[in-house]
């Protein structure tokens, strides 16, 4: 089958798509966006997180036609996407898991596109503040659980932006890091909400 | 395999009535991870995200009818003063990922014995609404629950919504479990007062082939707390009273050995999560009714 779909911001069309398949494998040997990673596929390790319609999903548990006509933004995305949010002031999509509760208007957020650099792989350009602070914290090790991690933690920053110990523990508590480098996780998400409180 | 997409409930129905063996798919976080594994190869998925009437809900006078697809955060953000049992039950189910996803309906679908929302619809008091072509019939959640892993639904029908009685007093939701994320339940225990009719009910999960109630606990422990004038009087309930129904919660398991834990373990477990949930449950009443009668 044919599923069309929104992914960071462009209209994406994948073809001869297995019914049983997930949106993970779509994303991933479709659409050659690799940054979801594919560890269990059972929902227990959070790797393949990505946001569908504004909500943290395992994507590997969502089916491919589960997704026709539907926004979501991958790792690869989240860089513009936080920078559209900060920009706007609010969030870049307009469905932010609260119904109408933000500043972004439909059309507003259907203009939103993942661009300037290689928007496949997000490399060359500008980090959101979330990776950057995942780099300066030393939370990344082998790498497998970051891009779940940052898409969750993302979303969590968003919803909450000065987090307790305990608000980041439960937003992430979805996510499995093999390398088990959670302090330094820890400290990552906290660096991150501090700038971004710093910014405003 | 074919993907089927209804795009209103009346087109579900439709579609169930032709092809009976077609796999309805909600948040898919139990259909997936069989597809994923090859446990299951459906011979049409039916997908219910395009239904959006599935994930509302009405808070009514007596009971709210929450559709099949509402997903668990929104029972936790939304519910919580109506459905404290089953707003507790969602917070333990899986990680944010699963519970942005999967709903009551799903669990209902899969029916298996360590489900969270089972106790807790249990205690809380509940019918499930089917529907098929045929028409539509309420369950009574009692019945819902047949055997290992299998419901009272007939193959042409679909879960439309659960109507679940709006608390009239304290509930609680104890579960036990390696770590308080991603884990299925090693056995768990709701409970609900209804001060209004002044009984019990419990709901136990992971410790018999299905959910079941402790009917015998419930009738002893109704029948104590009217026998000593508790509603009444707001007592402190006597430790040989939560005892005898700790024991009785036991008694209504009906266990097996397994990896997550052996039989003996649970039945244990369950007497001590009754005995705490009627705790803390009756000192929140006790709380509630000394504070009524300060104010009158
Ligand atoms: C990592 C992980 C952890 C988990 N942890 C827990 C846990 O802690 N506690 C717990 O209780 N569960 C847990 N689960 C299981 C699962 O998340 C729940 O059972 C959830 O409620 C399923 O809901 P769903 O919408 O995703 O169901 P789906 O997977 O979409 O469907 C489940 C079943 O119900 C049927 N169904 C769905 N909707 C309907 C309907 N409207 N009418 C008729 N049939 C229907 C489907 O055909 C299928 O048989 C976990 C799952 C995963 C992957
Ligand atoms: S790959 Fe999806 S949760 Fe592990
Ligand atoms: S850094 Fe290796 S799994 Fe987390």
């Amino acid at each position: 089958m044919r599923v069309n779909f929104t992914v960071n911001g462009r209209q994406q069309e994948a073809d001869d798509v297995w019914e049983g398949e997930s949106l993970l494998y779509v994303l991933r040997e479709r659409l050659g966006l690799p940054g979801s990673k594919n560890a269990c596929e059972q929902g227990e390790c959070g790797s393949c997180t990505v946001r569908l319609d504004g909500v943290p999903v395992c994507s590997c548990l969502v089916a491919a036609g589960q997704v026709e006509g539907r926004e979501v933004v991958t790792v690869e995305g989240l860089a513009d996407f936080a920078k559209q949010r900060a920009e706007h002031g609010g969030c870049a999509t307009g469905a932010c898991g609260t119904p109408g509760g933000s500043g972004t208007s439909l059309d507003e957020a259907k203009q939103w596109a993942a661009k300037g650099h290689d928007s496949q792989t997000g490399e060359g350009g500008e980090l959101s503040s979330i990776q950057q602070a995942f780099i300066d914290a030393g939370a990344v090790q082998c790498g497998f659980c970051t891009p779940g991690l940052l898409v969750a933690a993302d979303e969590m920053l968003e919803r909450t932006p000065n987090p307790t110990d305990a608000d980041i523990r439960e937003a992430l508590s979805g996510n499995l890091c093999r390398c088990t480098g959670y302090e330094k996780i820890m400290d990552a998400v906290r660096l991150a909400a501090a700038r971004q409180s710093e910014a405003v | 395999m074919d993907f089927l997409r209804p795009a209103s409930w009346e087109e579900a129905l439709a579609a169930k009535a032709e092809h009976p063996t077609a796999v309805p798919i909600a948040g898919g976080t139990d259909v997936m991870v069989e597809i994923n594994f090859d446990h299951r190869r459906p011979e049409y998925l039916l997908d219910l995200n395009r239904i959006g009437e599935l994930s509302e809900w009405e808070v009514g006078e007596e009971s709210v009818r929450l559709g099949a697809s509402v997903p668990y955060t929104r029972i936790m953000e939304n519910l919580r003063g109506e459905l404290p049992g089953l707003a507790l039950a969602s917070h333990t189910v899986a990680s944010p990922q699963i519970r942005n996803r999967g709903g009551v309906g799903g669990n209902l679908g899969t029916a298996s014995p360590a489900g969270d929302a089972h106790p807790a619809l249990l205690a809380a008091g509940a019918e499930v609404e089917v529907e098929s072509v045929r028409g539509s019939r309420l369950i009574p959640i009692d019945e819902f629950y047949t055997g290992v892993k299998r419901n009272a639904l007939a193959a042409d029908e679909l879960i439309r919504a659960v109507h679940i009685k709006k608390a009239d007093g304290p509930q609680q939701y104890s579960k036990v479990g390696t770590r308080n994320a991603m884990v299925i339940a090693v056995c768990a225990f709701g409970l609900a007062l209804h001060p209004e009719t002044r009984t019990v009910r419990t709901g136990i999960g992971s410790a018999a082939p299905t959910p079941v109630r402790a009917k015998a606990a419930e009738e002893f422990l109704s029948a104590a707390l009217e026998e000593g004038g508790f509603w009444d009087n707001g007592k402190i309930i006597t430790p040989s009273v939560a005892k005898q129904f700790a024991d009785l919660c036991s008694a209504a398991c009906n266990p097996i050995d397994d990896v997550r834990g052996t039989a003996s373990y649970r039945r244990h477990a369950v007497g001590i999560m009754a005995r705490r949930t009627l705790t803390w449950t009756w000192e929140s009443y006790r709380g509630t009714a000394a504070s009524t009668e300060g104010v009158a």
